[in-house]
This record gives C-alpha cells, sequence and structure tokens, in this order.
C-alpha cells in the first residue's frame, strides 16, 4: 500500500472490570482504503470502534488520525477531526423527520450549515441515499434498511475523513444488501477512508482492501480477505480446533 | 434565518398585541383577581422557564425554588439599597452563577439521580442560609419594604413572561434549541454528531435558572416577610413541576395550558382545605400523570393529527433505540 496513513492505532488497551475487552490493539488505516474488522461475537470489535469514536475512553494506547492524537478525546471533538460513524443498533432520532436527522448531521460540524442552506444540503444527501420521498416522515416510521440509510446519511453529513461502519449492512435481505454494498463502494470512489466491522461474507469479500481479525480482545491475523480467511489462526478463532 | 419572515413576525406580532392588551388588566379588575393574576403569571414564567430546559433534555429537575428563593433573598438584602433595577440585575447574576456551578457538577448525572440532586439542592440551599443568618447576621427572617405596588409587581411580571416567550420563541429556531432537541432524542447521536453536550445543557439551564431567579426577585415585595422556610419552600419545585408536565412541556405554550387550571386549582384547595394540600397536590400529580402522560397539548395533537405508526420494518426489528423518559 503506497498511500498515506490516515488513522493509526497503537497499543489500544480497555478492560471492562476484570474482562480485557481490547488488548494491545495495533493497526493502520491508509487513505482510500476499506478495511473491514472482522472476528466471533464478543471478540472486542465495536469496542474498538467505541474507542475510536470517543464513546468510551481507552485505559492505555494512542489514537491518531492525520498526525493529529485524538485519544480520548470527547466524542464532539473526534467528530470535528474528522470521523463519523453509524452503530450496531441503529440510532436515528426518532421524533424528527428526516430532514432533521440529517441537519443534525450539518449543523455541528467543522463549517457548519444552518437554516436555507441546511435544507438545501440536507435534501441533496437524502437524494444521494435514496430517501428524498421520505424527508418529511418522522425517522420512527421508517423502515430498517431505511433507518440504516438516515443514519449513514447523517454520518456523511458530518463530510468525515473516515467512516466507521458498524455491522451497517447486518439485517437486510439480499437485494438490500446488493444495494447497500453498491452504496459503500460509491462512497470508496468518492474517496472515503471506511473502517467496517462486519460479519456478510459477500460483502468483505466484494468490498474491503484489506482485514484485521479480532480474536479475544486481540488481533490475530491482518492482510487481504483472501489471506486472512484462509489463515489458519482465523479458522481456529471460528470454528474451533478441529477444523484449523 | 432572516428575522424579517412573515413566520417570524406573525406570532410575535399577535404576541405583542396579546401582552399589550394583558396590561391593562388592573384598570379592569379589583386587587383579589390582581393577586390572582399575579399567581398565574409568576407560574406560567416559572412552568415555560422549566420546560425550556426540562422539555427537551427529559431531565426533571427540581431546583426551580433554589432560584427562585435565591432571587427573592438578593432583594431582602439588597433591595434597600440600591435602585430596584439594579437589583435585579444582582439577582440574575447571583443565579447565572449558582446555575453554572450546579449545571456543571451535576448534569453529568443522569435520571433519577439528578432529580435526588437537585430535590437534596434545595435543603442545602436553604440550610446554608439559615446557617449563615443564625450565625453570621444573628437574625432569622427578612423584611422587604420596597415602594413597589401589586400592579408593578404584575407588569414586571408580564413583561419578564414576554421576554420569555420571545426567548423561547428565537431559541426553538435556533441551532443551540436544535442541539436540545438532538440531545433529548439521543445523547449519544449528539455527542458524535458534533456537539458539546454538556456546554448545551449548562446554558440552557443557566438561561432556564435566570428566568426563576428573576421571578423570585420580582415576587419579593409581595411578602413583606421572609425566612429561609418561606423562600426556599420545595412545594413550589413540585407545583411548577406539576403544571408543566400537565400543560406539556415540549411546546413553548404547553405549559401555560397546566398553569391556568392549576392555579385556579391550587387557590380553591388553599381556601377549602388548608391543612390537606399537600396530599390533594399529591393526588393531582399521579392522575395528571396517569390520565395526561403527554400533557393537555399531547392531548389536543393526538386528536387533531393522529400519528401513524403503522409502518413497521420488514423483519420484525421495530426497536429503536428511543430514549423514553430518561428520569423514569
Amino acid at each position: 500500500m503506497t498511500s498515506q496513513v490516515l488513522l493509526s492505532i497503537d497499543g489500544l488497551h480497555k478492560a471492562f472490570g476484570g474482562l480485557i475487552a481490547v488488548n494491545q490493539m495495533q493497526f493502520d488505516v491508509h487513505e482510500g482504503e476499506i478495511l473491514g474488522l472482522l472476528g466471533p461475537n464478543g471478540s472486542g470489535k465495536t469496542t474498538v470502534m467505541n474507542l475510536i469514536s470517543g464513546a468510551l475512553q481507552a485505559n492505555e494506547g494512542k489514537v491518531v488520525i492525520s498526525g493529529k492524537d485524538i485519544t480520548n478525546l470527547p466524542a464532539h471533538k473526534i467528530s470535528h477531526s474528522g470521523i463519523a460513524r453509524t452503530f450496531q443498533l441503529v440510532r436515528i432520532l426518532p421524533d424528527l423527520d428526516c430532514i432533521e436527522n440529517i441537519e443534525a448531521g450539518l449543523a455541528y460540524r467543522n463549517n457548519p450549515l444552518w437554516g436555507d442552506d441546511a435544507q438545501k444540503a440536507a435534501l441533496d444527501l437524502l437524494d444521494r441515499i435514496g430517501l428524498a420521498k421520505q424527508a418529511h416522515t418522522p425517522a420512527g416510521d421508517l423502515t430498517y434498511i431505511d433507518q440504516k440509510r438516515l443514519e449513514l446519511g447523517r454520518a456523511l453529513a458530518l463530510q468525515p475523513k473516515l467512516l466507521l461502519l458498524d455491522e451497517w449492512l447486518a439485517g437486510l435481505n439480499p437485494s438490500e444488501l446488493q444495494d447497500g454494498i453498491t452504496l459503500v463502494r460509491k462512497l470508496k470512489d468518492e474517496g472515503l477512508t471506511i473502517i467496517m466491522v462486519e460479519h456478510v461474507m459477500d460483502a468483505i469479500r466484494s468490498l474491503c482492501d484489506r482485514c484485521v481479525v479480532m480474536n479475544a480482545g486481540a488481533k490475530i491475523a491482518d492482510g487481504t480477505p483472501d489471506e486472512v480467511l484462509s489463515d489458519p489462526e482465523v479458522v481456529r478463532a471460528y470454528l474451533g480446533d478441529s477444523h484449523a | 434565518m432572516s428575522i424579517l419572515k412573515p413566520d417570524f413576525i406573525k406570532p410575535v406580532g399577535l404576541g405583542a398585541v396579546i401582552f399589550a392588551a394583558l396590561a391593562f388588566l388592573p384598570n379592569f379588575v379589583d386587587n383579589y383577581y390582581m393577586s390572582l393574576a399575579i399567581s398565574v403569571v409568576s407560574f406560567a414564567v416559572l412552568a415555560t422557564a422549566w420546560s425550556m430546559f426540562s422539555g427537551p433534555t427529559r431531565y426533571i429537575s427540581l431546583a426551580t425554588v433554589v432560584f427562585f428563593g435565591i432571587g427573592a433573598y438578593t432583594v431582602a438584602v439588597l433591595g434597600e439599597h440600591m435602585a430596584f433595577p439594579l437589583v435585579l440585575i444582582c439577582a440574575a447574576l447571583a443565579g447565572t452563577v449558582i446555575a453554572v456551578l450546579v449545571g456543571f457538577s451535576t448534569l453529568r448525572l443522569a435520571g433519577v439521580y439528578f432529580v435526588i440532586f437537585t430535590f437534596g439542592l434545595t435543603e442545602l440551599v436553604r440550610q446554608v442560609v439559615s446557617w449563615y443568618e443564625v450565625n453570621v447576621t444573628r437574625e432569622m427572617g427578612r423584611y422587604v419594604f420596597l415602594d413597589i405596588t401589586q400592579n408593578d409587581i404584575y407588569w414586571q411580571l408580564l413583561a419578564l413572561f414576554a421576554i420569555l416567550l420571545l426567548t423561547g420563541f428565537i431559541l426553538a429556531r435556533s441551532r443551540l434549541g436544535f442541539a436540545l432537541r438532538i440531545i433529548g432524542e439521543d445523547e449519544t447521536v449528539a455527542k458524535h454528531c458534533g456537539i458539546d453536550v454538556t456546554r448545551v445543557k449548562v446554558a440552557l439551564f443557566v438561561l432556564s435558572a435566570v428566568f426563576m431567579t428573576l421571578t423570585g426577585a420580582i415576587m419579593a415585595p409581595r411578602w413583606t416577610y421572609i425566612d429561609p422556610v418561606i423562600a426556599f419552600n420545595p412545594m413550589l419545585s413540585f407545583q411548577v413541576v406539576i403544571m408543566a408536565l400537565l400543560g406539556g412541556p415540549r411546546r413553548l405554550l404547553g405549559p401555560l395550558l397546566g398553569v391556568i387550571p392549576l392555579t385556579l386549582l391550587f387557590e380553591v384547595l388553599t381556601a377549602s382545605f388548608p391543612n390537606h394540600f399537600s396530599i390533594l397536590l399529591g393526588c393531582v400529580f399521579m392522575v395528571i400523570v396517569y390520565l395526561l402522560p403527554g400533557g393537555v397539548i399531547g392531548l389536543y395533537e393526538k386528536y387533531r393529527a393522529p400519528k401513524k405508526r403503522t409502518l413497521s420494518p420488514p423483519d420484525g426489528n421495530n426497536t429503536t433505540p428511543k430514549s423514553e423518559e430518561k428520569a423514569a
């Protein structure tokens, strides 16, 4: 990989009481790539996402984006340094309509938009994610896929350099999944760097440039999707010793 | 957003006409009704100010009387030493300082802890003031003899209410007000959208506290005598919460719909059952919470535009993480 390192994580450590959720994690994300963060349930993937986005505070280690140390900054400051995310359990603002949900992302970013400008930008973005018709529908009334789209739209409204997608493709039916994959690929083509936690193998193979695999809080593999998915250590983590 | 848009001028103009008309009330009614009008307007300010912060954030604050009492005491201490407008400014400053301190130390608390803290705060402030009066000034209770008539109090409160409504109206259309709504919906999302939630909450808490403090300051001359038990009576905080909840704390004019009937009801209750007032107040509280969880305004909206929630997601996953009643 010749491009520049955008995000660098080093020695990241997080324990909840006696449980070590993330153990000395270390990886880099290069500009313009899609990094898949894989691993069995409970291996600490979402905790890593939470540590990067500032939803949780790390015990040790460093998170650096474009040379700027953002370790343990409050979430709103991390958002201002160019990181946006979606959540594993989709989090929209249910009583606000779709325009307002997008405006939430526009109004408090680094170069904020408000009033008519924000409304126009929100409508453009809704059009881009395919929700233009639902502009005035309360977000709580949307279907599951549309709520996921809306959440992605809010993250994009923040104009991030790095987008964190936490199982954004989970729970979609086959045709919705194809739409979702197309949408993510389009974002990559526009130059966005993405870290995605994902279990859907089709999506991982077709989207990810590189994968980091975690087990029990630690990194066990790092490489292209084909490399890591054939790594005996990874197979053991998912399927147990007898299959390795 | 331009201030000269018709959707701004129309409601503000209408409000100005109504308030101008209300200013002539003393010409038409006698002292008893003026006293009732003062109660209504003072509770209207308190309940609307309370809702400005607690409506969108769903933080139930029982600290209303802390700020009200601080306002009243500022007048009792400074009233005879400087002009009344200056006293009001001092009261507002005192309220701001206390609200900033309380805000930064407590707004990280969520739900029931915040409720308990604000209730405890009332007792704390009352005890501190009592201690000071007993040990330093050696005089419990103060007299407030100021040349301020009942009508003056009414006009001041009316002006304060007008300013409060205008503030709320502008706030609802501002980025700050929008931030508060997002925080009320989902605080985690708010943080990840780049909102400094602590600062927003403290700012609104302070704004709401300043109006409560000024109400206390304006009302002080009406009592002539105050002591910590009168000025920091926790009953007032509960009354304000009940009124705001009855009216509907999530709309600017919602609390007013609760203030008017309940002030009249309290008037009847205190006159007819002075010894059982607290018990009856508790019953009223329960009835409201059971029968009208969305307040009067919620009832109105329910019948005006029935919200359709029939669309359910295809995979049966309709659990949107909605932060229902943080205080519950």
